[in-house]
Parts: structure tokens; sequence; C-alpha cells
């Protein structure tokens, strides 16, 4: 059996590790390009939110790349992507390709299925073997987050454009090696501060804008325009509202982003007083956080007819009326254009200049 | 304690309102399933319901100016009843309906639908608004149901009577639809003659796109002139749809899609009907992937049963969807022709 995944974020690095260690015959399908998307496109239906398109992609092309099975998460809604594997399983079948769908549904909901399912993709080894296994992967998982963590906020005080890439680039690939628990905490301060040596300007006041939205499109850099490292160059000091480890962490503490999900679920009550599957309450959430915290304006990311961010998009005017903040939201799908992103980023950026210039003058600055 | 203070708090708005409370209910959406329930408990209570008037242009244009462009039709379409009664009633009824039955929700948008409405920029009249929640269990549901019969009354029996005749005139509604009506006409109580020619085609899909003539541009009028039988979701008896939906291989967990995997299925298993219209709304996240579940549901099948999808938003014109419509029906007669010689 070998096995492949879609892309979402640093998920490559993460499962490739474990499948490693875990004696897994994998193939990781391309990195997510046109190809993917346009292949996605092709097969997936109209309206499906653009996620599962790009996903479809990546499966197409790690099937062709040899593989028979496909390992996926589940759900149990509201939203769709609880249904994605079910119907990437009956696209990919209908298109004919032969392999079998492992679709990992959540432990909570029946835990004799999950670790079934566990022992049929890492054969070869135990129940006990693959839960050390994931352990150890989760504190890199961890680790490889909390450095993108501190790129974003430090790219703005860079003082040579894109050094901190550079930095962040070696430090990925030291974690990579790191195998052992000890060499995975030496790993994590190594990248550190290789991102800290970068040479700084710390005289800059810089602009700071919060990143919400859907969660893949906030992790998948190639699907985003890769909107992060374009502000950071810009010289926008960055927080991000979700990370891979906390997206995927069963527990409510958000240790890499830093606020739990309750006292999120509480800032957007006066908003949207319920969940609605997905990212929509912790949007909501995260705007109001950042508007209290001060932040210049926050970037949403939609991907196009994306229910929990349409319904957080609904109640956004009432937000920036109420916590002066502004909001600009990306609607994306194969039809958005980079440079159309672009035209939108700077007129944003240079919105909040001038309201960054307005309210120092008003404070007689 | 909590029911207590709101208690003091909701007769405070009953008492400032003076006399009967007119209540307004937005004939949209949900509206098309519960309206008979709604309706009957409200009225037990002593409020006057008020409906908004049929979808017209004036209504949608309302909606699609109000909402965000992204939302999906039903819900603009919902904005624009709110819109045109809110000067109208004390106050409108925007429930969030969570879920309906364990283990499936509705649909994220009815999840935030109350806050989207209170997100309108217009002065609006109070806004009522219970979650129901049946995964949480019937207790809770009960609450619900407590709270929001507080608005009218303390008095906890009148609240259950009111509700148990609300289920009543909904168990008739929905017998109605299982004996073969069709649902506007179970809800308004205004029977016609069906169509009696051999052909029958069943229309699936949203009630409150397929029933809203406005939106459905007169979809169910247009084939029962041509002389065609409509069956719809409704009249396939729940106990089918369920067993059906239970066989599926990943459990669904939208409710309302049960019934048209469910209808669809059914027909295409024991060719009921010549041809399937599968109606959709642009935009709409959970038909985008039950489409799939049908296709390919077909493909296994053999395509026994001709299906067409037609995908509605603000902007469908009349023009296409007659020409599709003579397309399909001139199709599915031929195919019944040859079938029979
Ligand atoms: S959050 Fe939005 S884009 Fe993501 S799976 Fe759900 S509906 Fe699709
Ligand atoms: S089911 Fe579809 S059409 Fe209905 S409210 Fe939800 S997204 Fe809109």
């Amino acid at each position: 059996m070998k096995i492949t995944f879609p892309h979402m974020g640093t998920l490559d690095i993460i499962l490739s590790d474990l499948f490693t260690r875990l004696d897994v015959d994998f193939v990781l399908p391309p990195k997510t390009t046109t190809k993917a998307i346009n292949l996605g496109v092709k097969y997936a239906p109209e309206f499906a939110c653009f996620p599962l398109k790009v996903t479809i992609g990546n499966l197409i092309e790690g099937l062709e790349a040899g593989a028979d099975a496909v390992v996926m998460v589940g759900g149990i809604g509201p939203c769709r992507f609880g249904f994605y594997a079910e119907i990437q399983n009956k696209i990919l079948h209908d298109m004919g390709y032969d392999f079998e769908m492992i679709t990992l549904e959540p432990p909570m909901a029946d835990i004799k299925d999950f670790a079934r399912k566990c022992k049929k993709i890492a054969s070869k080894k135990t129940l006990w073997q693959i839960l050390q296994a994931v352990r150890i992967v989760w504190k890199k998982a961890v680790a490889i987050d909390e450095v993108e963590r501190e790129v974003l906020k430090r790219r703005a005080f860079e003082k040579n454009s894109r050094d901190t890439t550079v930095a962040h680039k070696k430090g990925l690939a030291v974690l990579k090696e790191a195998i052992t628990p000890y060499e995975i905490k030496e790993a994590r301060e190594k990248a550190l501060s290789l991102i800290n040596e970068v040479e700084k300007d710390l005289r800059r006041c810089p602009l700071k804008i919060g990143i919400v939205g859907e969660f893949y499109a906030l992790l998948e850099p190639y699907v985003n325009f890769d909107i992060e490292e374009y502000l950071g160059q810009k010289g926008i000091y960055l927080e991000r509202a979700v990370y891979l480890t906390d997206w995927m962490g069963p527990s409510k503490k958000n240790s890499v982003m830093g606020i739990d999900s309750d006292e999120l679920a509480k800032a957007a009550k006066p908003y949207l007083s319920h969940f609605v599957g997905g990212e929509g309450q912790t949007t909501v959430g995260h705007i109001v956080k950042f508007a209290e915290e001060g932040f210049d304006g926050v970037i949403q990311l939609l991907p196009f007819t994306c229910m929990p961010e349409i319904i957080a998009k609904s109640v956004l005017p009432k937000i920036c009326k109420e916590l002066d903040i502004p909001v600009l939201t990306l609607i994306i799908d194969e039809q958005t254009g980079r440079a159309g992103v672009i035209t939108r980023l700077e007129a944003f950026i240079d919105l909040l200049w001038n309201r960054r210039k307005k309210k120092l003058s008003a404070v007689g600055c | 304690m909590f029911i207590c203070v709101n208690w003091s708090y909701n007769l405070g708005v009953f008492t400032k309102v003076g006399g009967q409370m007119k209540i307004g209910v937005p004939r949209a959406l949900l509206y098309y399933k519960y309206f008979p329930l709604w309706d009957a408990f409200f009225s037990e209570l002593g409020a006057e319901v008020v409906l908004s008037p049929q979808t017209n242009k004036r209504i949608l244009n309302l909606g699609t100016e109000a909402a965000e462009n992204e939302v999906c039709l039903p819900v603009k379409v919902f904005y624009g009843h709110v819109l045109s009664l809110k000067d109208k009633v004390n106050a409108l009824f925007v429930p969030r309906i969570v879920s309906v039955e364990g283990g499936a929700y509705t649909c994220p948008k009815f999840l935030g639908l109350p806050d989207m409405i209170r997100a309108l920029d217009v002065d609006l009249p109070q806004i009522i608004s219970p979650t129901f929640d049946l995964k949480l269990g019937l207790w809770e549901f009960y609450r619900s149901v407590y709270e929001l019969g507080g608005f009218f009354t303390k008095n906890v029996f009148k609240i259950i009577m009111a509700f148990q005749k609300g289920l009543n005139k909904l168990n008739s509604f929905e017998n109605l639809l299982h004996d073969g009506h069709l649902l506007n006409e179970a809800l308004t109580g205004r029977f016609s003659p069906a169509p009696r020619g051999p052909l029958r085609i069943g229309v699936v899909g949203h009630p409150y796109n397929i029933f809203d003539s406005y939106v459905s541009m007169n979809l169910i009028e247009r084939l029962q002139k041509k002389d065609i039988r409509v069956l719809t979701a409704e009249m396939v008896s729940p106990e089918i749809i369920n067993e059906i939906v239970s066989n599926l291989q990943k459990k669904l967990f939208w409710t309302y899609e049960k019934d048209v995997v469910g209808a669809v299925f059914h027909w295409l298993d024991t060719r009921a009907v010549d041809g399937i219209i599968y109606v959709l709304s642009f935009a709409c996240g959970p038909d985008s992937l039950i489409q799939i579940l049908i296709e390919h549901e077909a493909k296994e099948k053999g395509f026994s049963v001709p299906i067409m999808p037609i995908v509605i938003d603000e902007h469908s014109g009349e023009a296409g969807l007659v020409t599709r419509l003579e397309a399909f029906t001139d199709m599915i007669s031929r195919k019944a022709v040859k079938e029979k010689s």
C-alpha cells in the first residue's frame, strides 16, 4: 500500500516525518501549483469550496505518482469539510482511479474505528509505537508553527529584504533533520535564533495587520498568493489566527496562536453568538481581539462559497462600525488573479497608513 | 433562576407593546418547513402572526441589496422578507434552528441567521431568536420552546398546550404532503386537481427554492401545464428516506439534504419517475456536494432515469429555463414512448 495525501501548508513535512518513523510507504504529490488547481477545477463540482478543488488536484497528482491509498480526515459537520473525503472518493473513483480511501473520523466519535485505521496505515507498528511517534512528531509540528509565528512578526523589521525568509528556510531545514525530542528542542532554539539574528531596524513603527479566515486558505501559501510574505516585505507586522497544530489539536488551548477557543467565542458573542462550523466564529472572535489590541487592520481570507466565512463576512459591517477597524475580505478561487489581489492589498495598506496619520495628528504628534 | 429573570424581562416587552403583539414571520427559508407549527403556536398564545407577502421583485431587490454578495440566494430572499416586514410588526421571528434531529445539522447559514439579520444596518423591531438544537436533547429543546413562549405568557401549561397544538398542525400538514399533495397547496389549503398525463417528473431541492414560485420561476406550474405529474421529495415516506440514507457509506450530517438524496435514490431504484429535476441554489454549500453523490449513484445505476440540474440565482432568466424545460420534457417523453414500444 502506497499512501498519498493532500497538501496544506507544512503538513507535508510533518506527515513525511511521521510516516518515515512508522515505516509507511508513501508518496508526496508535487507541491500545489496551477497544475493541481486546474486538475481540481476540472473534476470537482463547480460550487464546491475552493479547498476541495485544490485537494482533489493534489490527490490526482498523488495517484498518478503511484499511490494506491489516500489518507484524509473526516468530520461531523456542519461545514463541508467533514464530507470532503467521501466526495473525493466518489469523484476519483468515477474518474477511474483504483485506490483505497482511509478516512480518519474524529476519535471522539468512534475510538475503535480510529485505532483500526491507524493500524491500517502503519501496519508494521503497534498502536503504542504509533502513539509514541505521533507524540514526538507533534512536538516538531508545534515548533514549526512557533517559528512561523516569529517570522510573521519579525519580517517587518528586517534591514535587508528577504533575510528573514532565508533564515526561515534554514531553520526549517534544521528542524526537519531533528529526530529525538532533545534534538527537536535544540533545533527549535536554533531556528528561532537564526531568525533573531537577522539584522533589524527596530526604530520602525510598522503597521499591524491580523490575518483571519478559513483555515486552508490561511495555511496554504500557494492558494493565498503568499500574501504573508508579500505583506511582510512591505514592512507589515503580522499575526495569524490559525496555525496548523492549533487547528488539528483536540484541545481548546491554542498554544501557538495564544488565545483559547472559549475566549474567542466570548469575544465573538456580541456579533456571532453561535458556532457556525469551520472558522466562522473564530474569525469574528479574532477580529474583535485584533481590534482590542490596537491592530491597524484585518485581512479575511474567504474561499468562494465558504459558508462559515460568508456568515462572518455578513456580520462584519457591524463590527467594523462599532470597533472602528478596517477589514479587507479577499475572496479566493481559481479565478482570483494575483495582480488583482496585490492591487487591493496596496490600496488597503495606503488606507491604513492614512488612518494612522490622522490618528497621530489628532493626538498632536 | 435564569428563566425567572427572563420572565420579567419578557413580560416587560409584552406590556410595553400593549394589546395584541404582532409577530412577523418572513415567508422564506424554514417557513416552508415549519410554518403550520409556528402559526398555531403564536396564535394560541394570543399573538397576531403577520406573514410577509409572496416573494416579488421588490423583495428580492431589497434582499440582494442588503446582503453580502456571496450569500446564497435563499438567504438573500430571507433578508428581503425581513426588510419588507420590519415596519409592520412589533417583533420578528428569526429562530436559530441548529439541528432538528440527533447527529445532524440543518445548514451553517441557519446557525448564523439571527446574527446576520441583527448586523443589518437598519432599524429593526425586536428579533425573537430562540435556539433550537435537538442535538442537545429533548430537555434543552423544550427549554427553548418554553423560553419562546415566555415572550407571551408565563403560564407553562399554556405554552405546552400551544406547542402541542402546533405539533398537531405540523403533523397534519406533513400527512397531506405524504399523501401526495404539493407543499404550497398543503400550506395554503388551496388544492387544485393534479394533472393526469402519463409522464411523471420528480422535482427535488430545497423547498424554499422549489415552492417559492418567484424564485423557481413557476417551475412546477410550468410542468403541470404540460400535463406532467410532479412528484417531490416530501411525498416519499420518511421511512424510505431514512432507510436509504442509513445505507450511505458516510453519514449525511445535513438533515434537509437527506430528503434530496433519499428521494432521488428511491426514484432511481424504483423508476417511479420518468425524469428528475434537481434545483440547486447558486453558491449553496451542501448542494454542491450532494450533487456529486447523486451523479455517482446515477452512474452506478446506469443512468436509468435522466436527471437535469437547474441552478438558480438572482440573475437566472426565464427564457433559459423555458428552453431547458422544453428540451428535457421532450427528451423524456420520447424516451418513454420508445420504452413502451
Ligand atoms: S470552512 Fe469553508 S472552505 Fe473550508 S471546508 Fe468549510 S465551507 Fe469549505
Ligand atoms: S442549504 Fe444551501 S441554499 Fe439553503 S441556506 Fe444553506 S447554503 Fe443556502
